[in-house]
């Protein structure tokens, strides 16, 4: 602070704690539709403060399921296992390529850099018809495989990891070099162990990546046992009509919230560092 | 038989610029050799490529009788610090040294006791287990060493080393590096920009100057008999003064605009216009010196005192900037006449155009 | 781009870049080049027969009043989602760079709509809304203002921006904040003693010195509206009422997936394709002029 203003100062906080009260009421207020019943849930007006129902609507959801649904654990578990291995399946084949890329000099290089970058630029969305036409074929249909392979390639995490590696000082290479390292020792010894921030934040973005994905799982996945949590909420949006059992809805909800919120806010400063030191 | 040699050497890169015009050098065991220039001379592509970091375009190196132009640079026997030091972040001090011999597959308590020595040896006992960036520049740069010396190499290459360090450090690193080095007795490829760490340090110089060896000799070779023009303005602070002069036609005398100087010794040239050389500290102040010299700035440093002056002249043309190094204190002042002269043995030729030191 | 220091090539690179290339190839370049060829293509709803008729898609796309409907909408869409998310966490980062204490706590909790899936934030913003029931509906509907979304298409244009601003907000703040503070100290105090308040120091000093940030969220923030908000758009309002939120992503999948009007589906991606290559060279020519300052 440059000058001592304390109004102005109060004012900013003021400002700060309106925002954030804005930003997290949606996110309150699933927390309190989670602990009441049903019918209070439909009586105007709603309430504001948190209910005595919470346990109860988490035993309902986790044990019965909500009716007509995959049970609520193999949704989670669907949804970790897609997140975990679309961020280590990216993270795995991003360091390798961005190693190659970065480190060796090697006949068609711009031309394999150029392809990577290509699918930099195209979302799952824009692709979307012909690439399950590709999956189906392949026969990935309702597989993890199907679910997640598509999604590992696009280049977002190689950029990353190219910048962080256009960044290691080249004396380290050759500091190596003389200490009598071949290419993947240098690669296992050194590099990846100064690239762990970077790493780590790549995690965190690409496992939110994965855990939200929805349009594509939608698509890919038929057998109610390869149902993710995300997806789940679809389908009880769309019983709305008939049975608004709002609680369930907002207990899921919030249960498709906390894996991805406790990463992110667990590993906050990696992520923010990885996030806009290399800009997406 | 030499220990370290280039026959040759020569580096083009792709792009065609040639940075190494031939080098050759022989360097006998435990020398240390340091290669001095001013930056961008290649000064420290020639030690990479002697390293195995860069290729080499034509000529050979041998260490240690072997060719080892086509060799790894683990495979040459030898050991490198780098100016940033290039420490491997996350390893302790202790796996920063025996990572080039786990490399080697050296059985554990001879990594151990190895590690352990040269950690006496260069009193880093305490860190062992310390990252780099825990420590300060000094004591990264010893860990640099530690790094090169545990692997007993057939020769330590440095680039640079000290350039990072504090001016104070620098002096008392300079000093700990000649003393390891004497004592361990290790051939030594040393870089510097630094003509008094060059000086103070080697065993001989290689004066290389936009990629072309200038000369190489022992300090005082370079001192009293420098070969060309570069090196006689590279080495020594304050730098020479150089003066233009005409050889009397009979080439017993030579004149400083009005002044005439004789000759003891008649000039190996043909030509008249050449290039007077003399330091600064063989100028003495001196009423019946032929050299008449305005003064246009003291800078007292306490044991000398620097006077930055000009020739004191009828015609304008020859108003060269002259320095003169007197020791102690001087009484003169800003603006005052004074006369100079210089012992006839501490004059220096050079030719004009190719700068090469004319003999007497 | 290489680095000067490299290995030599041998197999390894290519063995290192083959996992990549591989799945590029498979689920990346096959896919894009059969949109590309479908799009020339008319084939019968049961795909039993396809016809080759060059550019008619296309040209059948720009005749139709829907598409280019859409096509408005999309721009309308993303520039209300981007000016809304940007002009809140603007606002929000100016002041938490402003306060000493608190900054990292304020960012802990402004940090969390980040992590929530769009369609999951679709699902909370549809609960406050409900027509009937929802918390803001309700009191908008007792203050005399007729909510229902499901029926009323620039309600329902509203609550999609909404929802969207609302889960980019995080991500803009991070950036604007990270921004601001890499601005150098001396710079505002220099600004402080030429009698700058903190008002005017904004916008003389800090607003200018950011605004490369500014544009690469920007363009972050249209690449996402254009791209990323499918999931809450399909929960909030399935594309209704009366198309009035109907995205370009959103036809695409509608005529694609419900319609299965494959060649119109496939020229549609092949432009949205066209589309993103452009703005991602653009953003990208944009990080690579960065990383040179």
């Amino acid at each position: 602070m440059i000058e001592n203003r304390p109004v102005s100062t109060a004012v900013s906080h003021l400002v700060l704690l309106a925002g954030v009260a804005i930003v997290l009421f949606p996110i309150w207020i699933t927390i309190v539709a989670a602990s009441h019943d049903v019918a209070r849930l439909l009586e105007v007006p709603l309430p504001l403060g948190l209910g005595d129902q919470f346990f109860e609507n988490l035993k309902q959801v986790v044990s019965t399921g909500v009716e007509g649904s995959t049970p609520i654990g193999i949704m989670l578990f669907n949804s970790l296992v897609m997140a975990l291995m679309i961020a280590f399946g990216k993270i795995t084949i991003s360091l390798l390529s961005a190693y190659a890329i970065v480190y060796f000099d090697f006949r068609f290089r711009m031309l394999f850099f150029w392809m990577i970058f290509l699918t930099l630029m195209l979302p799952v969305e824009v692709r979307i018809l012909p690439t399950y036409e590709v999956v189906a074929q392949l026969g990935m249909l309702d597989t993890y495989w199907g679910l997640t392979i598509p999604l590992i390639a696009s280049a977002t995490a190689t950029f990353m990891f190219r910048q962080t590696f256009l960044s290691v000082p080249d004396e380290l290479l050759e500091a190596a070099r003389i200490d009598g390292a071949g290419p993947m020792q240098f690669f296992f010894d050194i590099l990846i162990p100064v690239s762990r921030t970077s790493i780590a934040a790549m995690f965190v973005i690409l496992f939110i990546y994965g855990w939200n994905q929805y349009l594509w799982p939608l698509l890919i996945t038929t057998d109610k046992s390869m149902v993710t949590i995300v997806m789940s909420i679809k389908g009880m949006m769309e019983a709305l009509e008939e049975t608004p059992k709002w609680h369930h809805i907002m207990m899921t909800a919030l249960l498709a919230m906390i894996p991805p919120v406790l990463v992110v806010i667990g590993m906050q400063k990696l992520f923010v560092k990885g996030l806009t030191e290399t800009e997406k | 038989m030499s220990h370290i040699l280039l026959k040759g050497v020569e580096k083009i890169y792709p792009n065609g610029y040639q940075a190494i015009h031939g080098v050759d050098l022989e360097i006998e065991e435990g020398e240390f050799i340091v290669l001095v220039g001013p930056s961008g001379c290649g000064k420290s592509t020639l030690l990479r490529m002697v390293a195995g970091l860069e290729t080499i375009t034509s000529g050979e190196v041998h260490i240690a009788g072997r060719k080892v132009n086509d060799l790894e640079p683990s495979q040459r026997d030898i050991a490198m610090v780098f100016q940033n030091y290039a420490l491997y972040p996350h390893m302790t001090v202790y796996k920063n040294m025996a990572y080039g011999l786990k490399n080697l597959g050296t059985a554990k308590d001879e990594i151990n006791r190895r590690v352990g020595d040269v950690a006496k040896l260069l009193e880093l006992e305490d860190l062992m287990q310390r990252k780099p960036k825990q420590l300060s520049g000094g004591q990264r740069q010893r860990v640099a060493m530690g790094r090169a010396i545990v692997r007993k190499p057939a020769a330590f290459l440095f680039d640079e080393p000290l350039s990072n360090l504090d001016a104070k450090l620098r002096v008392q690193m300079r000093l700990v590096i000649k003393n390891l080095q004497a004592r361990l007795g290790t051939t030594t490829l040393y870089v510097t920009h630094d003509q008094v760490e060059a000086m103070t340090m080697a065993d001989r110089l290689l004066v290389l100057n936009a990629g072309i060896v200038e000369q190489i000799g022992t300090p005082m070779d370079l001192y009293e008999r420098p070969q060309t023009r570069f090196v006689a303005g590279f080495i020594g602070s304050p730098a020479m003064n150089f003066v233009e002069v005409k050889l009397s036609d009979d080439g017993s005398k030579f004149h400083i605009g009005d002044n005439a100087l004789p000759l003891n010794k008649a000039l190996d040239t043909s030509q008249s216009e050449i290039t007077f050389g003399f330091r600064p500290e063989h100028l003495v102040l001196d009423d019946h010196g032929i050299i008449p010299l305005k003064i246009a700035l003291i800078e007292h440093l306490g044991a000398e005192s620097i006077i930055h002056a000009k020739l004191n002249n009828s015609d304008d043309k020859s108003s060269n900037a002259i320095t003169l190094r007197l020791n102690g204190h001087t009484k003169e002042q800003n603006g005052n006449i004074v006369r100079a002269s210089i012992a006839p043995e501490h004059y220096h030729f050079f030719n004009q155009k190719s700068g090469h030191r004319i003999r007497s | 781009m290489l680095k000067q220091v490299h290995f030599k090539s041998s197999a390894l690179p290519y063995m290192l870049v083959a996992p990549q290339i591989i799945i590029t190839l498979v689920f990346f370049m096959w896919p894009a080049s059969q949109a590309i060829y479908q799009s020339l293509l008319i084939e019968d709803a049961f795909g039993l027969s396809s016809q080759f008729v060059w550019f008619d898609n296309f040209k059948e796309l720009f005749e139709d009043d829907r598409y280019i409907k859409t096509f408005g909408r999309t721009l309308f869409f993303s520039a209300m989602v981007a000016m809304l998310s940007l002009s809140v966490s603007l606002v929000l980062a100016a002041m938490a760079d402003r306060v000493i204490r608190g900054t990292g706590i304020y960012r802990t909790l402004l940090i969390w709509p980040y992590a929530v899936a769009p369609v999951i934030a679709g699902a909370l913003w549809v609960f406050l809304f409900y027509p009937t029931t929802g918390i803001i509906s309700t009191f908008l509907t007792s203050m005399g203002y007729e909510w229902n979304h499901q029926l009323k298409g620039n309600q329902a244009m509203f609550l999609v921006v909404i929802a969207a601003a609302w889960k980019q907000i995080s991500y803009n703040f991070l950036f604007f904040l990270a921004g601001m503070q890499s601005i150098p100290k001396s710079l505002i105090e220099a600004a402080a003693i030429d009698a700058a308040g903190p008002l005017k120091r904004f916008w003389t000093i800090i607003f200018p010195l950011i605004t490369p940030t500014t544009f690469f969220l920007l363009v972050v923030n249209i690449v996402y509206a254009f791209f990323e908000t499918f999931g809450i758009i399909h929960v909030v309002t399935k594309g209704g009422p009366a198309n009035a939120t109907e995205i370009l992503v959103f036809k695409v999948y509608n005529d694609g997936f419900v319609g299965l009007d494959l060649g119109g589906s496939a020229a549609q991606s092949v432009i949205l394709m066209i589309l993103v290559i452009g703005m991602t060279i653009f953003q990208f020519k944009f990080i690579e002029r960065k990383v040179e300052y």
